[in-house]
This record gives structure tokens, C-alpha cells and sequence, in this order.
């Protein structure tokens, strides 16, 4: 099992003729991803690495069944993109897209509100490296080569940082169950709870690691969720230690500017919470290690 | 991106924000031009700095002859302003803002912010003005007054006048300050604003309510809509390097230390620097190359990591997903000739070995890494050896 995806997830890419989404889609196509078309406004009726095009999402709904999308529309139209793939029905949409307006993506929220939720789409970024479910399938840009199969799940703000954990993993032995990027964004679609909870459910996930950084209230909020609901061992990293407040760094979302923002103050809070935090960003792979060897259940508080 | 309080004002006042007259000069004598042509007794002479809590910091002066109007801008030109906002550096002052000064009955607080946790526009007000928005954002306190707009409708009348009435305002005051809102809340959401504050927003004793300083900072993502907006930037107050960093899309952000950082991904330059912390040394800066680190754009981050002359060795740390290392080793190894400083790379990820092999076969002595923290320890050891060799 893995969580999100899987190599049966029927695919569509939006913006799809462009020249990153075609790159991107050739290699996910290779990784084993089951991509059924795209769409590009405009170029409906073409065929695009021998695969058909449609003007709009709900056309290629209906022709092949997609029920994920993985966006690399450019940003001044992708939270249109997102809103039109959330109203054709899709459970999952996938956004890479960085750049896109704070404001476009509070709109994008509220209208994913307007399905109930056994009906809502899961969105995942913008601004992030996407999900990969190892040996399975890929919705994003990552390097799959380091992504060995095996147990444990990670959820990352940053794509390289994720990349850096998965490859750690890897030299120790470890594999993954899925990797997923929520982007670092100030506003993004799911954030680490909406993702640990799925990591929770997943069986063959043994432990979670969650990569975290400066800004916003979303580790802390994940980590007291771990405390009262997750029997499995969560390791927490937060990048950012050495990041001066009020200082934007690369990540739109990435700036110190409220008590409870700094690395410092998220670590201590997902120690206080009983998450094993990684001392160094060196230590990702071995802390996830050392908590699958204490083979620990939770016990829930 | 922030503006001056000059340009804010001109924003906001297009959008109904009452304000008061006022025009900006670029010299002592264009200020007292400016006083004449205001008219009036009194006027306050504002430094334009790209930072709040001026008034402190001694950068406004109010005069009441145009003789102090002069000395004051004589006095403010191209002084270095500390506030608790710029740093210990300051800011320069450039051009300084003449605004009639009348007096006021109360002194009020106005901000809109966007709000993570909420994920929505968040407005707030209080009877004090002259506090600081962070103080005033995490406090729970019932002297603050708040209110969070639904995006689908945005902020309704009803929500601008239970404000207003919570303020204390008399009936008149309250249709005038219902206004001032709902004008800072459209500028807010028609310019991709991050955040508008209004500090002092001030009531006068014939009930007029203006915005007597205003704070304006926009979304970089949203300032392609807004050329208008842009054409604002005051390149004169941000960094120079990191003025220049933005011209190759790369993001840098200087700092204290002396190992000079190069690494694609926010996060993983983060972490970067924190192992940096972490083997014992310091990092000189973030720099982010991004996801398309073509030979041009790792040149441009050579030079200016360079320019920091603190830097006594560059760790270039490079994990490819988008990027392939063998492009990127390319633009390192045209970079790294005759470089003043030791060189430490670690490459991982996507075209990996062909990447360490165009290192390996530069010539060049580059100190190869396969770990973090290897890299990470080897930028240290070389800094410290740098160093050194250079006070021998």
C-alpha cells in the first residue's frame, strides 16, 4: 500500500504541451505512472506524447477516467487550473507551480470548500515537488532513483529536503511507502496533519518523518496532533536554525515573523509532543532508523 | 515588496482613504517648496525609509517655519536611519515626505494581514495607536479588535462598523472610518497586498478620520497584475546583493558568517547552513540557485557570494531532481577558475556520477563530498585552514 497514489491512479497533466510538463510526463510516464492524457485550452483533439488532449478537465474526465491531476500550468492561471480540476471531480490534483499569487490560493481554498468532504479534492502544493509512491507511481519532479520501496512515509515542505531524507534512507537500507511534498507555499492545499492522518491509516507505513521549516503554525499543529492521535513514531526535522527573523527565505512562506515561527521553537514543541526530532538535517535517515528500531507503539495520549 | 509611506498613501488614497496633503522632495530646498505649495502653519517633514517606527528613530520632524522646514531635511538627507526594523546598518534616507500637520483628537490602529492559520484576510483594530503589528497580531487581548473576511464576499459593511463601534467612534466618526476600511480592504485585496497598516489611523476634532502613516507590502507572486506597483520598488533601499541575486532569479539573503553557500532548494539551503552550525562554523549567506541552475545563473551566484568579502570558502550543495548534477558541474567548473577561496561540492541526485566526474577531471581543486555533513565539515576544515594561511 501507499498512501495518495499508486500505479492503477489514472493521471491527467494539466498544461500539458508546455515544455516542462512534457519533459516531466515523459519521465513519469517511464517511471510507471498511469498517465491518460492531458489538457492544454486550445489544443483539444491533438495527441501529445502519444496521448490525447483535451480542452478542458471534465472532457478528459469523461474520455478516460482520470481521477489525479498533476499541474504545471504557469502561475497566473493555476488556481484557475486547480479550481477547474476540483470542479471536474478529481480526488487528487498535484500543483508544482511556484509563484503562485497568496491571494489566487485563499480563493482556490474556500472553493475547494464548497464540496462536501467526502466529495472534496485533495490538493497537494503548489510550490512543492509533488508525490511519489515508490515503485509505484510519481505526480512530481523528484529524482525516483533514490526512492527504495519499503516503509516509511515523508512528508516535506521542501523538495530537495525530502529528496536528502529519501536518500539517506536509502543508504541505510530503508525505503518508502510515499513521499510527499506539500510545497512552501504561506498558503498551500494540505498541510502535514492532512497527511499524517493518511500515513496513520496506511498499513504498510511503520514510521513517518515530517520535514518542516521556519514560518507558519502548521508543525506544531501536526505534532500535538501526533500526541493525541498517532500510534506510529514520528521523526521531525525543521529546517532553519540559522535563518535571521523576519527574513524571507527562498520559500514565499519561509520568514520568521510571529512567535512559535522559528526552527528552534518547532522542535522544541514536536519534542514536548513525543516526535523523535532529528538533531542535523544529517541525522534524518538515522533518526528514522533509531525509531524503528525502538519498535515502539504509541501509546495515544 | 515594501514602499514608502508616500507611495502607500498615494495607493490608498485612490482607493477612498482619507489623507493628508502632502508631496515628497528629494532635496532641503524641493521641501521648502513643497511647504509653500501646501500652505498652511505646520508641517511634518517624514523620512522615506523603508521601515516603521520612524518617529523614534528621530526621522520626523515637525516645523513650523520653512526655515525648520530646510534644517530638517538638511538633516535627514542622506543620514542613516537605525530603527528597531532595518537592523544596526539602517537605512538611507533619500527623499523625505512634507505633509501639512494639523493636530488630532485620538490616535487609532488599522491593520490587514493575510493570516496563515486562517488561510484568509484577517483585519484589526485598536483604540492605541503607535503599536508594533507583531505585538498586536498574537495578542489575545480584548483591547484588540478583530475580524476575518470570508473570500468568497469579501469584507462586508456590518464588519467595517462593528470595528468602528468597538472603537468608541461617534455616529459621524463611524461612517467615516467604515470607509477608511473597506477602501484599506479593497486596496488590500485589488493590489495583492501581504499587508496594510495604518499607524496612526487619527480622528480630528471636526471628526474627520485620516491615515496618518501608512504601510504597504505586496505579494512578489501577485506583482506581475500590478505594474503600476512595481514601477514603485525603491531598489535604493533593499540590498544591493540582493537586488542583484533577483536579476538571475536567485534568492540571498547575506548573513554574518564566512562559508559561502550555493544550493538549490529552500529547505535543503536551510538545513544546509544549519549543519554548517552544526560542524562548527558559520554560513555567510542562503542562496537558492532554483530549479533551472543553467552555467549563467551558478556564475551570477558565484560573484555574489564572493562579494561578501567575509567568505573564506564556498560550499556548493547540490541535489538534482529538475536539475541534472552534470549541468550543473558544467557551470561550477567554469565558475571555480582561479577561484580566491577553497571549494567544497557535493552532488547528489539525478546525472550524479557524470556530475562528479566533470569535477574530478577539472583539474581544479575542488574538495568532493558525498554526505552533508561530510560537505558540511570540509567547507569548515577549509575556511579555518583559509584563514590560516592568509594571517600567516
Amino acid at each position: 500500500m501507499s498512501i495518495l497514489i499508486d500505479e492503477t491512479t489514472r493521471v491527467i497533466v494539466q498544461g500539458f504541451t508546455g515544455y516542462k510538463a512534457s519533459v516531466h510526463a515523459k519521465e513519469r510516464i517511464a517511471y510507471g505512472t498511469n498517465v491518460v492524457g492531458g489538457v492544454t485550452p486550445g489544443k483539444g483533439g491533438q495527441r501529445h506524447l502519444d496521448l490525447p488532449v483535451f480542452n478542458t478537465v471534465k472532457e478528459a474526465v469523461r474520455a478516460t477516467g482520470a481521477t489525479a491531476s498533476l499541474v504545471f500550468v504557469p502561475p497566473p492561471y493555476c488556481g484557475d487550473s486547480i479550481m477547474e480540476a476540483a470542479d471536474a471531480g478529481l480526488e487528487l490534483v498535484c500543483a508544482i507551480t511556484d509563484g503562485i499569487p497568496a491571494q489566487d490560493m485563499m480563493r482556490v481554498k474556500r472553493y475547494l470548500l464548497r464540496y462536501p468532504k467526502e466529495q472534496r479534492t485533495t490538493l497537494v502544493g503548489p510550490n512543492c515537488a509533488g508525490i511519489i509512491s515508490a515503485g509505484r507511481a510519481m505526480l512530481g519532479i523528484m529524482p525516483g532513483h533514490i526512492y527504495r520501496r519499503g516503509s516509511v512515509g515523508i512528508v516535506s515542505r521542501s523538495g530537495t529536503l525530502g529528496y536528502e531524507a529519501a536518500a539517506q534512507l536509502n543508504a541505510l537500507g530503508l525505503g518508502v511507502t510515499t513521499s510527499v511534498g506539500i510545497g512552501g507555499d504561506p498558503i498551500n492545499g494540505s498541510s502535514f496533519l492532512d497527511h499524517l492522518r493518511r500515513f496513520e491509516q496506511d498499513p504498510e507505513t511503520e514510521v513517518v518523518i515530517m520535514i518542516g521549516e521556519i514560518g507558519g503554525p502548521q508543525e506544531a499543529e501536526a505534532a500535538r496532533w501526533v500526541r493525541d492521535h498517532m500510534t506510529k513514531p514520528v521523526v521531525g526535522y525543521v529546517a532553519g536554525l540559522t535563518a535571521p527573523k523576519g527574513r524571507r527565505m527562498g520559500h514565499a512562506g519561509a520568514i520568521i515573523s510571529a512567535t512559535g515561527d522559528s526552527a528552534a521553537e518547532k522542535a522544541e514543541i514536536m519534542k514536548s509532543y513525543g516526535l523523535f526530532v532529528a538533531p542535523s538535517a544529517s541525522d534524518l535517515g538515522s533518526t528514522v532508523a533509531a525509531a524503528l528500531a525502538q519498535n515502539v507503539t504509541r501509546r495515544v495520549a | 515588496m515594501d514602499i514608502h509611506e508616500y507611495q502607500a498613501k498615494e495607493l490608498l488614497s485612490g482607493f477612498g482613504v482619507p489623507i493628508q496633503r502632502g508631496a515628497v522632495a528629494y532635496t532641503p530646498d524641493q521641501a521648502v517648496y513643497c511647504a509653500t505649495e501646501l500652505g498652511g502653519w505646520h508641517w511634518a517633514v517624514k523620512a522615506q525609509i523603508h521601515s516603521g517606527a520612524r518617529g523614534k528613530a528621530g526621522g520626523i520632524k515637525l516645523c513650523e517655519t520653512y526655515h525648520d522646514v530646510h534644517e530638517a531635511a538638511t538633516g535627514l538627507f542622506g543620514k542613516h536611519l537605525v530603527t528597531k526594523q532595518t537592523g544596526p546598518e539602517g537605512k538611507v534616507v533619500e527623499r523625505v515626505y512634507v505633509e501639512v500637520a494639523e493636530s488630532f483628537e485620538r490616535e487609532l490602529y488599522l491593520g490587514i494581514v493575510l493570516d496563515r492559520k486562517a488561510e484568509r484576510v484577517r483585519v484589526i483594530a485598536t483604540a492605541q495607536g503607535g503599536m508594533d503589528i507583531e505585538e498586536i497580531v498574537h495578542t489575545s487581548s480584548d483591547a484588540v479588535l478583530q475580524t476575518v473576511v470570508e473570500p468568497a464576499v469579501g469584507l462586508q459593511q456590518f464588519q467595517a462598523r462593528e470595528l468602528a463601534f468597538g472603537l468608541g467612534l461617534n455616529s459621524k466618526q463611524v461612517s467615516r472610518a467604515v470607509a477608511a476600511i473597506m477602501g484599506a480592504y479593497r486596496a488590500f485585496r485589488d493590489l495583492d497586498a501581504t499587508m496594510v497598516e495604518i499607524n496612526p489611523l487619527v480622528v480630528t476634532k471636526d471628526d474627520r478620520v485620516i491615515a496618518l502613516d501608512a504601510k504597504v507590502s505586496f505579494d512578489d507572486n501577485g506583482l506581475f497584475r500590478h505594474p503600476h506597483v512595481s514601477e514603485m520598488r525603491d531598489a535604493a533601499q533593499e540590498d544591493p546583493r540582493e537586488a542583484e541575486a533577483a536579476q538571475f532569479g536567485l534568492n540571498y539573503v547575506g548573513l554574518e558568517g564566512d562559508i559561502g553557500c550555493i544550493i538549490n532548494g529552500a529547505g535543503l539551503a536551510m538545513a544546509t547552513m544549519d549543519t554548517i552550525k552544526y560542524a562548527g562554523g558559520e554560513p555567510a549567506n542562503f542562496l537558492d540557485v532554483g530549479g533551472g541552475a543553467s552555467p549563467e545563473r551558478v556564475a551570477a551566484a558565484f560573484r555574489l557570494v564572493l562579494s561578501d568579502p567575509n567568505v573564506s570558502a564556498i560550499l556548493v550543495n547540490i541535489f538534482a531532481g529538475i536539475n541534472r548534477c552534470d549541468w550543473v558541474a558544467e557551470g561550477v567548473v567554469q565558475a571555480a577558475k582561479n577561484l580566491r577561496v577553497p571549494l567544497v561540492v557535493r552532488l547528489a541526485g539525478t546525472n550524479v556520477e557524470q556530475g562528479r566526474r566533470i569535477v574530478r577531471e577539472s583539474g581544479l581543486p575542488i574538495i568532493a563530498a558525498d554526505t552533508l555533513l561530510e560537505a558540511a565539515q570540509k567547507a569548515v576544515e577549509a575556511s579555518k585552514a583559509h584563514r590560516a594561511g592568509k594571517s600567516k
